[in-house]
């Protein structure tokens, strides 16, 4: 086993007498892409973090090239060529790409003066050795995600890391760019590099990596070549159980009804074009499409976000005005935003608050609430999506992802929305509660008649949920696949043609 | 009874925070009858606070208000200042200064609350459209408009102090209503409806769910411009009675009056249990925590101490507060 | 169009037309006593701005710093005049270990606590202020007890010119003690490692941390500085004006704080410069200052000074939307 570089045998980590991890194992061999699965919660980043020597373990020990430690500091860590991109790049978006790139190796060379030429010569070679486009002298905050990506990596490769570990690394990326970093990855491999890629999404782990460790629960419960493994068992061992996936059928009525949402004529300056779409009750149409092709825009047209669009909506064969939040609101439209966290919810605020949220209003007398009400509305919210709360006293940051997404849901389904726009609807929520969310939309669909348009990166999710997927393309719907007809593949193959 | 007690055992399970406050109010007053028994226990003491404290509890609710949404608003004493002082110039300019004297002007003083209030809501929506339409941070807008206002009351007076206001102006500082200070009174009533705006109305919530995450907010579909210009206009009509108040007190209106209010405006709203982040304040914890302090500063100036001093012990009291903060969150 | 992004381009540019304006109205704008007076008024606001400008830079906020100033400026007198010290060095030191010393306080809440800083400052500037004027005492120390030492340090002047009439005008030395401060803050922020790491700060403090460096020796770094020039500027501000007043500079902290903004330094951290504060605060004295050359009426000076805050920070939060748009 002279070819291990770090292992972690038998760690335990308590959080006030929480296990986070409880005997975990983990062997990384030099110059390996290991992926690293589990649900959120499930114990990673607190590997991680043992491993960056962020966190003491409790018990257990971490050899490095078959050398003993109880635990790691940070510096240790860096020391011993662990280095870790973080979800967020740890980039200072006020200072150039240069300064980012040379600020580890100058502080690591314990400098007090910054020699500017050097800065830029480390920032420069960095960048070559990644082969990769980049203005040294930009500020971070003026690069796309992708390219913010870049730039952590380049910083990292520069300490000459021995294991590199990426944190959740392809979550704000489009496909084409997950292809690029794996590109990138793998010639980082070629190098000698042992890399650690975490993550919950399936697919590109059995793409990029060779062998694989499933955690669940603070314990490792799977752990072997890549080969070894599919999509379900690779679920199986996250969720601990199986999880059917059907694909959802909507049949067009026997009399012709009229379209819930339709689109006509849809234009907004520098985003999208002349967009047509008519969405019937109980239909769920994907709208796919890569990072920038102009698909959020729509979403937040039709949400009344982008009042200087041009063309008409029509609800249930009404024109409806989208010019503020509040007139898309009042005309039956709802949007459930990208990002849970930052753009659904209110954290630290009571359930019953979080699902009442946007209909205050309405249950309002001269503004005054009607208390028994809006208590009445929340218990019977919760009980209807079942969302796991003994009360909606709690604040909603307490519960679960997939519950939290349940809890905005709830929100939307009190307003009697007609149309309902789910942009990336299970974007970090573990895949047990993704496969209940779909079937919560689905049975909305069906029993609301709710027109749904569901926009999402994870093709798979719409190939299984949608009846219709349309695909735009620079501001522009270029084609319509009825799902009964077409596969994931078809339309992977679709999206990687452009560009 | 049995659903009022209920009552009030949830309102304490919400906030222990209340509970804490209310311990201190306890610790401060055995202390000092401790210290002083003979002077500070007098029915006296007590009462000359209920004309002192009621200024500064509405400045704290202002600031309660600007704070629910992650705001600040620097600038309500310029607004309680320019608010009084123009009540002054009117009073003065219809009434006249003979005619104050010798009592009239009691019938024109509700068009000078009317005024004042007119001016504190204005200089609040300077604030909100500022804020909201224009997008200056409000430390920076408000750090701005006070300094606009304290310049506009002292281009009014040109310096000194207005001096004479109408009996009935002096009644809202000075004067009793059921045995009790009318500033008390007004306080008591201010606080209640604030309360209710702030917990039972949809304007009062939506100030805690914008505070507590913008963006959640605005796809939520509130109207976050439109709650945040309000609370602005909100916070200048509270600033404008506590300048009524003060004004009253004195029968004075200056343009650098309070200024020492401000510091402890902030420290009060904060000790109350507001996050200056947003989201998360209470008008029940603001209101003790301004009863406890005036306590405090009481006792001290009984034991004689400066009044200088007594501002040492304000600011030594709100760094006490972020270590007893610092420490609890630690628990939590 | 690169050279409009600098926001020091664009503020020496307003200056200019302000200051052209100004002498349009009246030309005894542009005479050297004026001008001299102008620069001199420049020093304690703009020694004070670049203490602030580094509590700014690491995103926070200094409201403590005119009762440090005071502070170290009267107890240094007070203790000259107890001992019968003779000589400039010693207390000058003196007033600077004072203020570090206050701000090594606020260093200590905002790093130990992680409290906002506006809060802790209001808190300690009340202290310190609080504990002067209530334990130390309240009496000014005029121009007939004032040490004459002091005084006369601070009448050194680097030329003089004699004008037509006769007399002297001279441009006070201490606006080269304020340029050279001013100096060596740009050349630490710009070229140290502690400097940079003030902009690592206000950039992002846990990506700072995660990059290595220690925060709690920069931010203890940050305040002390903060304090240290406060301190000094009190100092001086004494000698300059031969008048201990320990119930001085009461509303600077508003001003030095606009000046800071106005030279274009980013409230949310991270984004300012030296050369772009002392622009700022260029601005700021020569408005205020030419009040009366205007013959405006000095009641109007803070409506003046609270317009330009308003107009200033609306006019840079209207450029930064822009610019994300």
């Amino acid at each position: 086993m002279s070819d291990v570089f770090l292992d972690l045998r038998n760690v335990v980590k308590r959080f006030s007498g929480v296990a986070a991890l409880d005997d975990v194992s983990l062997t990384i061999r030099s110059g390996e892409i290991h992926c690293l699965a589990g649900e959120n919660g499930s114990g990673k980043s607190t590997v991680i973090k043992v491993m960056s020597g962020v966190y003491r373990p409790d018990s257990g020990s971490i050899a490095i090239d078959g050398r003993t430690h109880s635990h790691l500091t940070p510096i240790e860590a860096i020391r011993h060529g662990i280095q870790v991109i973080y979800q967020d790049f740890s980039l200072f978006g006020n200072l150039t790409v240069a300064e980012n790139l040379a600020l580890n190796t100058e502080l690591r060379n314990k400098r007090k003066l910054v020699n500017w030429r050097s800065v830029r010569d480390l920032a420069r070679r960095a960048l070559d050795r990644l082969g990769v486009d980049i203005d040294p002298e930009q500020e971070v905050d003026e690069l796309s995600t992708a390219g913010r990506q870049l730039v952590a990596i380049a910083r990292a490769l520069m300490s000459d890391p021995r294991l590199l570990i990426m944190d959740e690394p392809t979550t704000a990326l489009t496909r084409k760019e997950v292809e690029t970093m794996f590109r990138i990855v793998r010639d980082i491999q070629a190098h000698g590099i042992s890399i650690l890629f975490v993550s919950h999404k399936m697919r590109e782990m059995l793409e990029i990596s060779e062998r694989l460790s499933v955690i669940r629960n603070g314990r490792m419960v799977a752990e072997g070549p890549t080969s070894n493994f599919d999509e379900s068992t690779i679920v199986r061992h996250m969720t601990g159980h199986d999880i059917s996936s059907e694909t959802y059928h909507w049949k067009a009525p026997a009399t012709p009804t009229p379209p819930r949402l339709e689109i006509a004529g849809l234009t907004l300056a520098g985003a999208f074009e002349d967009l047509a779409l008519s969405v019937h009750p109980g239909e769920i149409v994907g709208l796919s499409g890569l990072l920038g092709s102009g698909r959020t825009e729509v979403a937040q047209a039709l949400f009344g976000l982008e009042p200087g669009h041009t063309g008409t909506v029509r609800i249930d064969g009404v024109p409806v005005p989208l010019d503020r939040v509040q007139t898309a609101i009042d005309a039956g439209i709802a949007y459930v935003p990208e990002d849970r966290l930052t753009e659904g919810l209110f954290l630290t605020q009571s359930i019953d608050r979080n699902i009442l949220a946007t209909i205050y209003e309405r249950i309002a007398d001269w503004s005054v609430i009607d208390r028994p009400k809006a208590a009445n509305l929340a218990a019977s919210s919760i009980k209807a999506l079942q969302i796991a709360t003994p009360t909606g006293d709690k604040p909603v940051g307490e519960l679960s992802g997939g519950n939290q997404q349940r809890v905005v849901l709830a929100r939307w389904l009190l307003t009697e929305a007609k149309v309902l726009i789910l942009n990336g609807p299970t974007v970090g929520v573990d895949v047990g509660s993704k496969a209940e969310i779909h079937r919560i939309i689905r049975d909305l669909a069906v029993e609301k008649g709710l027109a749904v348009v569901m926009i999402s990166d994870d093709i798979l999710e719409l190939v299984q949920n949608c009846n219709r997927i349309v695909v735009m393309h620079r501001g522009r719907f270029v084609e319509t696949f009825e799902t009964a007809d077409t596969s994931e593949q078809r339309i992977s193959d679709m999206l990687t043609s452009f560009k | 009874m049995g659903k009022h007690a209920f009552d009030v055992r949830s309102l304490i399970n919400r906030d222990n925070n209340i509970v804490q406050l209310l311990g201190m109010v306890v610790v401060i007053m055995v202390v000092m009858t401790f210290l002083s028994p003979d002077k500070f226990l007098r029915y006296y003491n007590f009462e000359s606070l209920t004309y002192l404290f009621p200024e500064l509890g509405v400045l704290s609710i202002a600031m309660l208000v600007a704070m629910l949404t992650g705001g600040i608003d620097l600038s309500i004493i310029g607004i309680a200042n320019v608010s009084a002082i123009l009540a002054g110039l009117f009073f003065h300019h219809f009434v006249g200064r003979e005619g104050i004297a010798s009592g009239d002007g009691t019938g024109i003083v509700f068009l000078g609350i009317v005024l004042s209030l007119t001016i504190g809501a204005a200089a609040g929506a300077f604030n909100g459209f500022l804020i909201t339409k224009l997008r200056v941070t409000p430390i920076l807008a408000t750090l701005g408009s006070g300094q606009v206002f304290t310049g506009i009351a002292l281009v009014l007076t040109g310096g000194p102090a207005i001096v004479g206001f109408p009996v009935a102006w002096d009644w809202i500082g000075n004067g009793k209503i059921f045995g009790l200070a009318v500033p008390f009174v007004l306080f008591i009533v201010i606080a209640l409806g604030m309360a209710f705006l702030l917990t039972r109305t949809t304007f009062g919530v939506s100030l805690q769910l914008i505070g507590t995450n913008p963006k959640a907010a605005v796809y939520a579909g509130l109207d976050k411009t439109r709650m945040i210009f309000l609370s602005y206009v909100a916070t200048g009509m509270l600033a404008s009675i506590a300048g009524i108040m003060l004004s009253g007190r004195t029968n004075a209106a200056k343009s650098d009056y309070g200024t020492s209010y401000l510091l402890q405006a902030v420290l009060i709203a904060v000790l109350g249990g507001t996050n200056p982040a947003g989201g998360k304040g209470t008008v029940a914890g603001v209101s003790i925590a301004v009863i406890a302090l005036m306590l405090l500063s009481s006792g001290f100036q009984i034991l004689r101490f400066s009044n200088h001093l007594i501002d040492f012990i304000w600011g030594a009291f709100l760094l006490l507060v972020i270590v007893i903060n610092a420490y609890k969150n630690r628990n939590r | 169009m690169t050279l409009f992004r600098r926001s020091e381009v664009v503020i020496a540019a307003i200056l200019l037309v302000a200051m052209i304006l100004i002498g349009l109205v009246n030309p005894a704008f542009w005479q050297v006593d004026n001008l001299f007076s102008l620069l001199r008024s420049n020093v304690i606001i703009g020694i004070m701005a670049l203490g602030v400008l580094l509590v700014m830079l690491s995103g926070g906020f200094d409201v403590s710093f005119p009762a440090f100033a005071v502070a170290a400026m009267y107890l240094t007198v007070k203790g000259m005049l107890y001992f019968g010290y003779v000589g400039v060095l010693v207390p000058f030191v003196c007033a600077i270990l004072i203020g570090a010393a206050c701000g090594s306080i606020n260093a200590f809440f905002v790093w130990k606590f992680r409290m906002i800083p506006l809060i802790v400052t209001l808190g300690t500037g009340s202290m310190v202020r609080g504990f002067l004027l209530g334990v130390v005492g309240t009496s000014m120390i005029n121009i007939d007890r004032f040490p004459p030492v002091l005084i006369d340090f601070a009448k050194a002047e680097v030329f003089t010119i004699t004008k037509a009439d006769g007399t002297h005008s001279g441009l006070t030395a201490m606006v080269l003690i304020y340029f050279a401060l001013a100096l060596g803050v740009h050349l630490m922020l710009r070229h140290t490692m502690i400097g940079r790491s003030i902009f690592a700060l206000g950039g992002g403090a846990e990506a700072a941390t995660r990059v290595g460096f220690d925060l709690k020796k920069t931010i203890f770094f940050i305040y002390c500085l903060a304090g240290a020039l406060a301190g000094f500027a009190g100092m001086l501000h004494c000698s300059m004006i031969w008048l201990a007043n320990p119930r001085d500079f009461v509303g600077t902290d508003l001003e030095v704080i606009a000046a800071v903004v106005l030279g274009g330094a980013s409230i949310f951290g991270g984004r300012g410069s030296v050369l772009g504060t002392m622009l700022g605060v260029f601005m700021l004295v020569m408005v205020k200052n030419s009040l009366i050359i205007m013959k405006v009426d000095t009641t109007w000076q803070l409506v003046v000074v609270g317009s330009i805050i308003v107009i200033a920070t609306a006019a840079t939060a209207w450029r930064d939307r822009k610019r994300q748009a």
